[in-house]
């Protein structure tokens, strides 16, 4: 009894102190100060203070973040997707060599392949900003993208392709119909990752964006921000409570839809077997 | 002649060209070997070249300048301790989490944090530290470190510590082992794969990690990240090329220790 109430404590401590943090910048969002006071009691000045005196800069961010993870992702998706059907049909020895350079970006420290990636464009003389940054992202999302659509077609029964190409389906059609459907969800999954990690990069972004094109995205105008001498402005704890709220519910949702499924999943299971 | 046979071999290579379905992985192929490898081929040659010539001189600048090798120490140092405290509180963690039928629902609610931009995080670390007037230097730092980076020892070893067969255990106690010789002998052993592949995945971004050392110990302490950034800031590509390439081959001989481990484990279970 008494060991199990421990555990319980454990478990509950960790969780807090996880928590801790993103608690306490939403809790001081509502005091309108940043170094975690309440001086006037409860008040909704910084909310307000977004939409009537934020900075420009702030919404130039948000916009160029946005547009960088729609633009990369939606690249990564068809690249990753395409590939992987391609990779998965290869010769073994070769698909293996595919798979470990497929590997590289993601087991790679991330600040190594920001370094790479801005020697490699000042090398070749790419044009700075949007191109770099845009072909930087694109290179460090796809490989998750390959990786959450390979098991798909690895639980593919190759039949079913076989069997469309008998019945009269061109290859192409064939592929459409069958193979696409079936890796759908890996699709999805793999867009949705790909959009979240490019969303979320620091390092890769702030070591190609180029000092004079001026472009942000919110993390690196965040971390310009942060060690800006003045400090951080209020207006900050609602911007990031409110990417918070929207990061963990996403998530959230995400990962109790799949329980729901593989629930429901193993429900029909049941049912069959009796 | 020979040309002309050359020739007629190329033309016969077309025609066996087809639209098979492993043409699709090509552009994939040839995107990741002009911007992944192809950049970390130009950082293995800027490591040699000095002053425009192929010479060692950045690695020896690199290994006899003091400053240098006491960031090394130090971030070799934080990495050592952040992993082996992630160790410490982590085990405990996955293991009690195996047992419960709620476990990966609350591995999921541990791991959740880490989606929040990490900047933010540390912001808000920064600022409870200062709150509470805790000072901010090593000891704050590897707070930091533990509080970022533990859900990446939880993962792996809640993973391999649920699969793990009861069998063994219960045989172990069956034959008289008392509970800690039990675990000591049985589930700490088999569950060495999630304990290697959490250590590395604590240990390197540890010592990689830009920033977060930066902003908890205002600019007072710096790992090698921080100094792989700061040499390409201040333009000296070449010792910047052979640091970065330490923590390249870091990278590629840990995850070829995990393969390893991984490789026998999946033998293993087949017997």
């Amino acid at each position: 009894m008494v060991k199990k109430l421990a555990e319980r404590g454990y478990i509950f401590l960790i969780l807090a102190l996880m928590y801790a943090p993103i608690v306490m910048v939403i809790v001081f969002s509502f005091s309108n100060t940043t170094n975690f006071t309440f001086p006037d009691g409860f008040t909704l000045e910084a909310y307000k203070s977004l939409f009537t005196s934020a900075p420009a800069k702030l919404w130039d961010s948000l916009k160029n973040t946005v547009v960088i993870a729609v633009v990369s992702s939606v690249a990564s998706t068809l690249i990753g997707s395409i590939a992987a059907v391609g990779i998965f049909n290869l010769k073994p020895r070769v698909r293996k060599v595919v798979e470990n350079i497929n590997q590289l970006p993601i087991i790679n420290s991330e600040i190594v392949m920001a370094v790479s990636l801005m020697l490699f464009f000042s090398t070749f003389a790419f044009p700075q900003g949007y191109v770099r940054l845009i072909i930087g992202h694109i290179s460090f999302c796809t490989p998750y993208v390959v990786l959450s659509v390979m098991p798909r077609l690895m639980q593919m029964d190759p039949n079913i392709y076989e069997a469309a190409l008998d019945l009269g389906a061109s290859p192409i059609k064939a592929l459409f119909k069958v193979i696409l459907p079936i890796i759908f969800p890996g699709i999805v999954s793999g867009f949705a990752m790909a959009f979240t990690i490019s969303l979320d990069d620091f390092i890769i972004t702030q070591l190609n964006k180029g000092a004079s094109t001026g472009i942000d995205t919110l993390s690196t105008y965040l971390y310009s921000s942060l060690r800006n001498a003045s400090g951080l402005r209020p207006l900050w704890l609602p911007v990031f409570s409110i990417i918070i709220v929207v990061v963990v519910a996403a998530v959230l949702i995400i990962n109790l839809r799949s329980y729901k499924k593989v629930g429901t999943e193993k429900e029909k299971k049941n049912e069959k077997s009796r | 002649m020979k040309a002309k046979e050359f020739g007629k071999k190329l033309i016969g290579k077309v025609k066996h060209f087809r639209l098979t379905r492993s043409v699709f992985s090509y552009p994939y192929i040839i995107f990741m070997l002009i911007f992944v490898v192809t950049p970390l081929v130009i950082v293995l040659v800027n490591a040699f070249i000095y002053d425009g010539h192929f010479s060692f001189r950045n690695f020896g600048a690199f290994f006899t300048d003091a400053s240098s090798l006491s960031v090394l120490a130090t971030s070799l140092a934080v990495g050592v301790i952040t992993t082996v405290l992630c160790f410490v509180i982590g085990y405990p963690v996955a293991y009690i989490l195996s047992k419960w039928s709620s476990g990966s629902i609350i591995v999921v609610l541990i791991i959740l944090p880490m989606w929040v931009n990490f900047l933010i995080r540390t912001y808000a670390l920064q600022n409870i530290f200062e709150g509470i007037g805790i000072k901010l230097g090593m000891g704050t730092v590897i707070f930091g470190m533990v509080y970022n980076f533990i859900p990446y020892m939880i993962m792996p070893l809640h993973t391999t510590i649920t699969n793990i067969d009861k069998c063994y255990a219960e045989a172990a106690q069956d034959l008289g082992a008392n509970p800690v010789v039990t675990f000591l002998k049985t589930t700490l052993p088999l569950s060495m794969p999630g304990i290697i592949s959490g250590i590395t995945m604590v240990f390197i971004p540890t010592i990689s990690a830009f920033a977060i050392s930066e902003l908890l110990s205002k600019n007072s302490i710096m790992l090698f990240g921080d100094s792989i950034n700061l040499k390409f800031t201040n333009q000296l590509y070449g010792v910047g090329s052979v640091m970065s390439l330490l923590m390249l081959v870091l990278v590629l001989i840990s995850n070829f220790i995990i393969g390893k481990i991984n490789k026998g484990e999946a033998a293993r279970n087949l017997w």
